[in-house]
């Protein structure tokens, strides 16, 4: 292999001109408006010398808080480019009928659908549940930071850098056309040589590291650093199911990294893991696969199920109720949401005893998830409900929730499966969940902790109309796909030749432009709150009379969080405080010890992404540098020393005695 | 009480049925025997949930409208959080609706298993004692359907044709990519996937023209991957197999490679003549002259000869010539 060494192939490996997508106007005109809106960003931020801010107060930052806001950030931004695929979607489908072909060639629809779950799983969903537990855990739990501080900062960055990743395939090369799970044999060598695939592997496998280490983090933050008296028992729900979902992540995403791995071989190292020939098996694959997939929808929904109860709680004016059954319920579906993978693909031929087996497993998670929609109703009996916009997410989930968890477990029946597995049926079951569920509780605990994190509210009006406009839009988008489905209409098809079905894409996709407006409305109420700041302000750091130790601190809390470690004696922690007439400290204060910022995540994460750029290309002399140098510095970094300070204890006193000041105006 | 909820929850299934038969939906009202059950299965189902989706839906909005903040009259417990009791309920209904639904599960599960023959062609009538289903070789080929008749020792393209009430079994594999073999007025989906041999038993019972197509996507020609399929009279079967073997396309396997190669939208292709071992080429990969066929690769791991014989092989054509009667070792294990 050495006599034909060319030095141009090691540095730039199979990238070339074409794989700039020049002939494609839809992919160059986005490509000229993210450039200029890029160079615009990067000017503004020139201009206004934010450059030295943003790396000080914010890339560099471990505090958990503000790596939680940039995780959110990160979620919107890309939840942006998800809906934009979706729209496209439904664009085309409703347009591509007997003699029109849509507007989207094939090759560029597929791409458009991979990439559409890819985005919205992994770098919407993720991030944004992924911030909000990072942002609240420390809080409700009453500590100063996660146990490892450093790694926090750089498992966001890691996030980041597979997001990247993924949106450069979109301009040099092409993503992945095999649907979001890549299956083989198409994800294969044979039948995908290009780099779409690869794109895919390396985008997830970095995004990875970052997941499970965050995982362990949380994982670790919750089960060392409570504050004393806080037992198991006393934790807020947020935290349990936070806590089983890390669990779940810390078990799960090795799955994911392991099974990516194999493919990752299978293409570069020609094993046969997954072919078709030398005695590979694409089963395995698929196997593997959902064994990791399946807890990530558990945890997706399990924080989510936690952000609800805080808000139903509050929102009635009521402790929980059933709070005990709430946490069994969370640790017996998080134990069982390993044994239910294989439902999706009972249609792959296992014995009918196999596929009973997970039928059934199925239809018995249903029953604690029952009896949480129940705890929440049974919260909101006898309460004082104030549908502040936080309660109108959580009342549209639990309505919208209860009709996708019919449909899934239609589809947990065996031989109702083999009729709608596939099909737009199932399509608009998950997304009922995903949306109905996961979305809805992430608008719901954004809006909820929004004053926790800035000092002041979002902006009642746009709130509402945002809601309105996604929970309408999602029905008009999702019920014409539960009809599609059940006229045996399937997922992923670019083209139809029966026009009589062309009226449901035309309302579905009437549907997503509801949606559309619905994001607009919260992109308006963000903008909108900023400016009314002044008179959205939140002064007490409790606005909404919450129960749980975050709304103890200022909003937003000074990085210590709490100046002495609270000392919890219930559940409800703050509650109780309240009703028991607390009083803050005055005085006493000691230095406080933190932890100090470091350039050595994003700066890992880039060499990461430079790393999966140049294997996605087959740079060989670029990886291998490349790969050189994250070893060099992760070792150079574990020489910096400098890692911790002390806030002195006249900052600590200065800080809080501000704070008594503003509560003696309130 | 509970009963008026049952009839609420029927007729509104009822409803939903009638407006999507209305609308032309298969999956609500098939031409098959299969997919009559599992359509009815469908309907028990979604009536057995409505039992608690429906009160769930109106007490969300009762309470939610009732416990608002504005209405003093409204009983307000703020320090109410348990009832055991109540726990009991909201454990329990759920519990005894999956119990019910679990042995719905397991009971149709088995009934309906696309790898069991059938026992009857439809609700009145049992399959007649000595009526041998017809037996079609369905290959997911990239991205067209190829099917062999072994008994008629046919082929076709794109093009599926079945007496009506006559049991048929699908024996079901593919060249490359993994599809999945749809038709479904008839039954339920099954996988085609490369090297196995997945199987699906199903019937028509009304003439007519029915969609095939592949529901698992498989890359560039998927959308395009259809057939038709033709529910026919006996006579009207007799006189299609007549003009399919009458036309002379010869299925041999220099023929078939060249088939295999990666092709869009297809046009309907008949073969009145077919290499007898063709299928079984096929997903044992040894069709290019020369290669190793799967199953005698396992053999030589020193496997037992017949270990994974399945248990329908008394309807095992002998077609397959010196290789009568081994089958799918690379595959599925019932």
């Amino acid at each position: 292999m050495f006599e034909n060494l060319d030095l141009t192939k090691l540095i730039f490996g199979r990238l070339t001109w074409d794989a700039i997508p020049f002939h494609d106007p839809i992919i160059l005109g986005t490509f000229a408006v993210v450039a200029l809106g890029g160079i615009a960003l990067l000017a503004a931020l020139t201009r206004y010398k934010l450059w030295g801010y943003l790396w000080n107060e914010w890339f560099t930052t471990i505090d958990h808080k503000k790596i939680g806001i940039m995780y959110i950030i990160l979620g919107l931004v890309m939840l942006l480019r998800g809906f934009a695929d979706a729209i496209m979607m439904r664009l085309h489908q409703a347009m591509a009928f007997g003699d029109s072909t849509g507007y989207l060639p094939p090759h560029h629809y597929d791409q458009i659908f991979t990439a559409h779950g890819v985005i919205m799983i992994f770098f919407v969903a993720m991030p944004l549940v992924t911030g909000i537990m990072n942002y609240l855990i420390p809080l409700q739990i009453g500590t100063r930071d996660v146990a490892f501080p450093f790694l926090n900062n750089f498992s966001f960055w890691m996030t980041t850098g597979g997001a990247a990743l993924m949106m450069v395939s979109l301009f040099i090369g092409e993503f992945a056309k095999t649907g979001w799970l890549a299956y083989p044999p198409l994800s294969g060598i044979l039948q995908s040589p290009g780099v779409g695939v690869d794109y895919y592997i390396w985008a997830l496998q970095i995004a990875g590291v970052g997941t499970l280490l965050s995982g362990v983090n949380l994982l670790v933050t919750i089960v060392k650093m409570r504050a004393p008296g806080m037992s198991l028992m006393k934790m807020p729900v947020f935290t349990w199911t936070s806590l089983c979902t890390n669990i779940l992540i810390v078990a799960a995403f090795p799955v994911l990294t392991a099974v990516l791995g194999m493919l990752t071989m299978d293409r570069y190292l020609d094993t046969a893991f997954f072919t078709n020939d030398l005695g590979g098996n694409a089963m395995m694959y698929v196997n593997l696969i959902w064994i990791w997939g399946h807890p990530e929808v558990y945890i997706l929904i399990l924080p989510v199920f936690g952000i609800f109860s805080e808000i139903v709680a509050t929102y009635s004016r009521k402790p929980l109720f059933g709070y005990t059954s709430m946490v069994y319920a969370t640790v017996v579906i998080t134990v069982l949401s390993y044994l239910v993978w294989l439902h999706h693909f009972f249609t792959m031929g296992s014995g009918a005893s196999v596929n009973s087996f997970f039928g059934i497993t199925t239809m018995i998670i249903s029953i604690p998830t029952g009896a949480k929609i129940f705890n929440w109703l049974f919260t909101m009996f006898r309460g004082r409900i104030k549908f502040d916009v936080p309660m109108l997410w959580t009342l549209g989930f639990m309505v919208t929730f209860v009709i996708g968890g019919m449909t899934g477990v239609l589809l947990a029946v065996p031989p109702v499966d083999f009729v709608l597995h596939n099909s737009l049926f199932l399509i608009a079951h998950f997304h009922n969940v995903i949306i109905g569920g996961v979305l809805f509780g992430l608008f719901a605990g954004i809006t909820y902790w929004f004053p926790k994190a800035t000092g002041y509210k979002l902006d009642e009006f746009w709130g509402k109309l945002s809601f309105w406009f996604w929970l309408i839009g999602f029905y008009f988008a999702f019920m014409p796909l539960y009809v599609l489905g059940l006229m045996g209409v399937t997922r992923r098809v670019s083209h139809f030749e029966d026009q009589s079905l062309q009226i449901w894409f035309q309302i579905a996709a009437f549907g997503a432009v509801l949606i559309a407006v619905g994001i607009a409305a919260f992109a308006i109420q963000l903008i909108v709150s900023f400016r009314r700041r002044e008179a959205l302000v939140d002064e007490t750091g409790d606005p909404w009379d919450g129960r749980t130790l975050e709304w103890s601190t200022s909003s937003p809390p000074p990085p210590y969080n709490f100046a002495f470690t609270p000392r919890v004696h219930d559940l409800d922690a703050w509650w109780q405080m309240k009703q028991h007439g607390f009083q803050r400290p005055e005085s006493g204060f000691i230095p406080i010890h933190m932890p100090k910022g470091t350039w050595a995540g994003i700066v890992l994460s880039g060499i990461s992404v430079v790393i999966g750029f140049a294997l996605i290309w087959h740079m060989w002399l670029v990886a291998g540098v490349s790969f050189v140098a994250l070893i060099g510095t992760a070792i150079y970094h574990t020489f910096n020393y400098d890692r911790d300070y002390y806030i002195p204890a006249e900052e600590v006193e200065r800080i809080e005695a501000e704070r008594t000041r503003v509560l003696a105006n309130v | 009480m509970q009963l008026f909820k049952y009839l609420r929850g029927a007729s509104l299934t009822l409803l939903v049925t009638a407006l999507l038969s209305g609308c032309d939906a298969v999956v609500m009202s098939p031409s098959g025997d299969v997919a009559v059950q599992q359509r009815d299965l469908l309907v028990w189902a979604t009536v057995l949930m409505l039992l608690v989706i429906v009160p769930v839906i109106v007490l969300t909005l009762w309470f939610a409208w009732h416990y608002r903040e504005s209405n003093t009259e409204a009983n307000y417990k703020p320090d109410w959080t348990h009832s055991t009791v109540l726990e009991l309920v909201i454990w329990s209904v759920p519990l005894m609706i999956i119990i019910a639904l679990g042995a719905m599960t397991w009971v149709s599960t088995h009934k309906l298993d696309p790898y069991r023959p059938l026992d009857r062609i439809d609700a009145q009538t049992p399959v007649p004692v000595g009526l041998e289903p017809l037996t079609v070789e369905v290959v997911a080929l990239d991205w067209k359907w190829l099917f062999i008749y072994p008994e008629q020792g046919i082929a076709t393209v794109n093009e599926l044709a079945a007496p009506v009430n006559h049991p048929i079994r699908f024996k079901i594999t593919a060249s490359t990519m993994m599809n999945s073999f749809f038709i479904p007025a008839m039954a339920g989906q099954i996988y085609a996937m490369a090297g196995m041999e997945t199987k699906l038993h199903g019937v028509i019972n009304e003439p007519g023209v029915y969609k095939g197509f592949s529901a698992n996507y498989s890359g560039a020609g998927y959308s395009q991957m259809k057939f038709d399929f033709h529910g026919l009279s006996e006579e009207d079967f007799a006189s299609w197999v007549a003009k399919v073997k009458a036309s002379d396309g010869n299925l041999s396997r220099d023929k078939y490679l060249q088939l295999e190669e990666p092709s869009i939208d297809d046009p309907v292709s008949y073969y009145g003549q077919v290499d007898p071992t063709l299928y079984y080429g096929i997903f044992n990969r040894c069709v290019e002259p020369g290669q190793t066929c799967m199953e005698d690769m396992m053999y030589h791991g020193g496997m037992d000869k017949h270990a994974g014989h399945h248990g329908d092989a008394k309807a095992e054509h002998a077609d397959h010539q010196d290789h009568a009667g081994h089958q799918s070792h690379g595959g599925h294990h019932e």
